[in-house]
Order: C-alpha cells, then structure tokens, then sequence
C-alpha cells in the first residue's frame, strides 16, 4: 500500500495532468480516507475469501498518459456483437476512446469521456460525480477516487428514450505489471430510458493487470435502465469492481453481471431504492475452472414501500475454482409490501473446486413478500443417463446440462442480439474454446 | 438379435439378477412379467448401461457385439431403446434440441451427415402425429411439467424418432389411462416392423390387450422361471404369480 501512497505524494501533478480540474478536486479527500483505511481487510466480514492487500502487494504501475496507439484497433473495433445494433465506445487502460464514425445520439444524450463531460457539464457533474461512491465505498472507492485517469459518462436527459443499445468496450493489458483505474457514470433523468453493455477484456495473456472499477448510477423517477455486464479476461487478471446504483420512484433497472472468464474478480453491487413502486433485477453468472475466482457481494436496500427486487446468481465451478456469494437483502421498517426474492444457484463439477454462499435477509417491515435459498450440488446422475441412453455422448451431455442451468440467466438479458450472443459465448466456454477474448471475435 | 447368458447383475453389492439367459430373435414381440422386486427395471437398466448397476457375470451378446462393453450412448447408437419406467425432467434443454442431438448422434454413428434443420422439423412433425403428442410439447423442456400420460408419449414418441432394433419398454403402461394406453400401444403396433423386436415389461395383462407378445417370460428372483406363448399372461391374470413359485 505504502508504494502507492509514495506514488500519489510524489507524482501528484502528473495525475492531475490531463484531466478536469473537478476532477482533480476530489482526489485530496479520497486519497486522505484511503491512507486511514486502506483497501478493505481481510478480517471483515464480506472479505472472507479475498484479500485484496495482497491482490495489490505487486508494485503495479499506472497509465498516466493515453496510449491508445500502441493498440491494434481494429481489433477493438471488430470486437463486437453482431446483429446487435449498438453505439460504440472503448476504454484502453481507463483512457476513454471514442469510435470516429460517431452515430448520433438523441438530443442532449451524453455519451463519452468523464473529463470531457465535467468541462462541458460541471454542474450535473458536480451533482452526480462520487456521492454514491464516496458515501457507500470502500477504501478501494477511495482509491480510485484519487487515482483515476479518465472514464465513461453516460447521461440522459428526462424524458429521452435511447433506443439502441451502447456498448462499451474495457481493454486492459500492456508489458508492464499494471494497474487501471476505470470509472462510469450514468445518470437517468426522470422518464429516461437507456442500455448498456459494458465488455471487459485483457487484451494480454500476461503480464498481470489489475483494475479497480467504481460505477455510479443514477436512475430517477420513471427511469428505466438495463445494464449488462461482461468479463471475459485472462487468467492473470484482477478485476476488483463496486457498482452503486440508486433507484428513484418508479423506475426500474436489470442488471446483468456475468463472469465468463477471469483470473481473481471482485463485484460488489449496491442498490438503493429510494423511491416507492421502484424494481431491480439483478441476476449474475459465473463459470470458473483452473484456479479462477469470483467473488460476488450484493447488497439491496429496500427503504421505501411497494418496491420489488429479483436476484438470481448462478455459478459453474470446475477445476480448483473458488466461487463466493454474498447476497443481502435489507426490509427497511417502513418499507411494507416489499417483494423481495434471492436465489443463488451453483453446480461444482468436481471434489476440488469451492463454492462459499451465505444469502442473508434482514426484514424489519411486517406486510411483505420475500424469500431466499441456496443450493449446491452436482450435476444429475439421473438425466445425464436418460441423454446417454438416446445416444448423446457423456460430455456432450453435461455441456447441454450446464448450459441448461445457465439458461435462465441467459433469458434475464433482454437485449435481444446480446442474449443470443451470449448464448454462444456461454457454450464455447464450456466447450473449453474461450481461452481468450479472441474467442469473442 | 439379441442373446443374453447368465447374466448376474448387482446394485449396491446386492445381486438382483442371478442367472438370467434369453434370446430374442428379429420381428420378436416379448412380454416379460413378474412381481415387484422380481428384477424387472434391473433387467432394463442392465441392458441399456445403467452406471447404478454392476454386472458381475455373464454376456449380453447384441447384434454379434459384446453389448457389455458398451457405453449406454454406443448402445444407443447401436439400436437399443429404453422407454423409461420414470422418464426424467430436464429443466433448461428443450425436447427439439434434445432430439436434434440424439438424432445426430445416432447419424454420426451411422456415417451420415446431420439433419437439416427443414428435414429435421419435417421428421418431427411426422413422429409427432404417431403418438397424438402436443405440438407444443417439443417446445418445452424435457418432461418438464409433462402430465403422466404425456411423459410415457414421450418416450413413444423418441423411440419413433430413433428408430431403435429393440425396444424395451419398461412398465410404460403404468399411470397411463385407457385412452393414453391405447395411444402408446398404437404408436408401438405403428413401429413394429420385422426386423426391430420389443421387450415389454409389465405388471398387467391389459397393455398385451393392445401389443400382442409372441413370448411371455416370468421373471422371479432374478430368474427367468416360465416361458410360453401368450396365452401365460391370461393365465397369470387369473391366479398371479404364487402357483409359479
């Protein structure tokens, strides 16, 4: 920790180089709180199985400068899904790149680079930029905080509807150990609606690359926000995500987070929902094999009445792969016909891979409807029989019986192009054809 | 066609099968009765490579090939069929790409290109209409929520689609009422031809009413213990099975 501390003390005006001055600003107290408590310990209670100090122990070095030049954009560009008809944007390194055939966005949509977007917007900026960051991250919030280069935006006026879906593309990597700071922010005036898709790819093999990953969303009144998330790194990747969503009266947000391959990975995700009649779907999905991890905590605050929430995880361990759920629910006391459902699902393939779930639901309201349940075990004897005895080979078998056990994780994704792609990403990934993101391409 | 020599079989280190021998020739239609426990469903899974069962002696020969050493998917391929006594639910895979796979496996085994999805569904519809099996059954997943009668369909309607040599149907007209009985039992009656050959395993009488065997055994502890023409099932029908023992 000390090594970073060192850094930003030393190369403070390189940091700020290049960046808005809000920006800058809110570095002094987010370093300031990360020097008192550092990254999250491990002693916590939601950091059983992941110790992020250690995570971070390398001297990881930082991209203080754009270099998207040194990068086969074409490759970035070709990275895409097809019959999906998307706006795209791609990060390399943190650094916000934006494609040149710019398509136009509805009136007053905002699509693009965070410093760009604090210059021309300072005071939506200033409104939005790390409240909810700030008030509900960690240490590793602050780190960002004071570390980050450059991010996405995404902002939408009231009333706007951005029909097509926007993709982000996150590469990281280079021939250094490294670390990334990534940031978005999305903010959903009152009866905007939006998509989302951010992938996330290494775009080496080695050396290590770490990133630390702080979403913010803002989903106002009426709003209506998807937001798929995908990883499909390299097995020497630390990804150490917190996204913060906040949900006004009415509006509903889904959110897909789905780890197809990865080295260590962290989500937290934290949704309040501040508003009557407000919903949340937040499914997740992860395949893990070899010594993969994912390590997945949410937290929902239901604070007002007549709010629905639907939380579906489900793993695929294999291999020496750990995976971890936490999932916690919170009924506030007023917050009465809450409906609230959690289940966490996971099939370990062998003895040796590991699977760590503890769902919790804390209901302080008397009027509401909710439940939770857990459950982990192998995949059936009975009906890999009955497919081997019409004739499909054993392993053909399970790849169809796992796929089937992710398929409704897969329905969950309810931009069209997007599902059936990854329909087949999650096939070649248990077919063992997805080492790399290439095998997206 | 097929020839089964002291075969003894186990579950659990308890032997269930002691000693069974049998012989099926092509066109052959055989009923195999007895009581519960007697080591019916044993028998089948035996012979389909039931993982749950240990063989501990004994040869099963299928079509000149030791069917013993086969994969239950070989055997398959190889043309046998099991109509399961429980077929099994398999929520997320649905019936057509289920079928689809087995189909093109068992053209895989054959050296045959796969199906064309037209032809596929064109095959479909076809057997569909054998065993008066909802259209939108094969959109939904594997037994799924399938009715009992509509489970037992099923498994007529995969045999029609695989067009197995032998068929063993394991007690599929239990849970079955009249009219789904005789549905399953004209489905049968439909793909007996002379060169494919039917076990049925029954409790009842009432399903050799509609499938009419050239052969009834008595299984009993493991063994074979009677064999005659059909004309033993009426028989059993009257006295059960005590006078046999």
């Amino acid at each position: 920790m000390n090594q970073y501390i060192d850094f930003f003390e030393k190369y403070r005006d390189k940091i700020d180089e290049g960046c808005s001055p809000l920006v800058n600003a809110r570095r002094e107290a987010a370093f300031e709180r990360f020097r008192q408590r550092g990254f999250p310990k491990y002693k916590s209670e939601d950091y059983q199985y992941i110790y992020i100090q250690s995570l971070l122990n390398e001297d990881f070095g930082f991209y203080l400068k754009p270099e998207a030049e040194n990068y086969n954009l074409r490759f970035v560009f070709h990275c895409d899904v097809p019959n999906l008809d998307s706006y795209k944007y791609f990060a390399v390194n943190g650094h916000f790149y934006s494609e040149k055939d710019k398509s136009k966005l509805p009136g007053g949509v905002f699509s693009g680079s965070l410093n760009e977007f604090a210059t021309l917007f300072p005071d939506i900026f200033s409104r939005y930029y790390n409240r909810l960051s700030d008030a509900k991250g960690t240490g590793l919030a602050d780190f960002n905080t004071a570390f980050l280069q450059g991010g996405y935006v995404l902002y939408v006026p009231e009333n706007t509807d951005v029909k097509r879906a926007i993709q982000l593309t996150n590469i990281s990597g280079g021939a250094e150990i490294s670390i990334v700071n990534r940031r978005m922010l999305v903010i959903l005036e009152r009866g905007a609606s939006a998509k989302l898709l951010v992938c996330d790819h290494a775009w080496d093999e080695k050396p290590l690359a770490a990133a630390t990953q702080i979403t913010e969303i803002f989903a106002a009144e009426n709003s209506r926000f998807d937001f798929c998330e995908l990883e499909e790194s390299s097995r020497n990747t630390i990804r150490l995500a917190e996204n913060f969503v906040e949900q006004g009266a009415n509006s509903q947000v889904a959110i897909n987070n789905i780890t197809l391959s990865n080295g260590v990975t962290r989500n937290n995700t934290t949704v309040d929902l501040i508003g009557g009649h407000s919903s949340v779907r937040l499914y997740g999905m992860a395949i893990a094999d070899e010594n993969q991890k994912v390590d997945n905590y949410t937290l929902i605050n239901h604070l007002k009445p007549n709010c629905k929430c639907d939380e579906l995880y489900k793993y695929v361990l294999d291999g020496q792969a750990t995976g971890v759920f936490n999932g916690r629910i919170i009924v506030a006391r007023n917050a009465q016909k809450t409906e609230a459902f959690q289940t966490n699902r996971n099939l370990l393939g062998n003895r040796e891979c590991r699977m760590f779930s503890k769902p919790q639901l804390e209901i302080y309201a008397d009027d509401v409807k909710c439940s939770h349940g857990m459950t982990t075990g192998q995949l059936d004897e009975n009906a890999l029989f009955y497919m081997r005895s019409r004739g499909i080979p054993h392993d053909e078998a399970v790849l169809l019986l796992k796929f089937a056990f992710m398929n409704d994780v897969i329905q969950g994704v309810e931009v069209e192009g997007l599902r059936e792609r990854l329909k087949m990403l999650v096939e070649k990934r248990f077919r063992g054809e997805l080492a790399t993101c290439r095998g997206c391409c | 066609m097929l020839k089964i020599s002291d075969l003894h079989a186990s579950i659990n280190g308890k032997e269930i099968i002691k000693g069974l021998s049998l012989e099926i020739k092509t066109g052959e239609v055989h009923a195999i009765m007895g009581p519960n426990g007697s080591g019916k469903s044993t028998l089948s899974a035996a012979l389909t490579g039931n993982p749950a069962i240990e063989i501990t002696d004994g040869e099963v020969i299928f079509d000149g090939k030791n069917l013993l050493e086969m994969s239950p998917e070989e055997r398959s391929c190889a043309g046998i069929f099991l109509s399961f006594q429980y077929p099994v639910e398999i929520p997320g895979v649905s019936m057509v790409n289920f079928m689809r796979a087995a189909v093109n496996e068992h053209r895989k085994y054959r050296g045959e290109a796969p199906l064309a999805a037209g032809d596929f569904l064109k095959l479909l519809r076809e057997k569909q209409e054998i065993v008066e099996l909802d259209k939108t059954l094969v959109n939904r997943s594997v037994n799924e929520g399938f009715s009992g009668g509509e489970k037992k369909r099923n498994e007529i309607f995969q045999m029609a689609m695989l067009e197995p040599k032998l068929a063993i149907l394991d007690e599929t007209d239990s849970g079955l009422d009249i009219d789904a009985l005789r549905i399953v039992a004209n489905g049968v009656n439909q793909l007996k031809r002379p060169d494919n050959a039917f076990v049925v395993i029954t409790h009842y009488q009432r399903l050799l009413d509609y499938i009419h065997p050239d052969v009834v055994h008595v299984l009993y502890n493991g063994r074979i213990i009677r064999t005659e023409g059909p004309e033993l099932a009426l028989e059993l029908e009257e006295k059960g099975y005590d006078w046999l023992k």
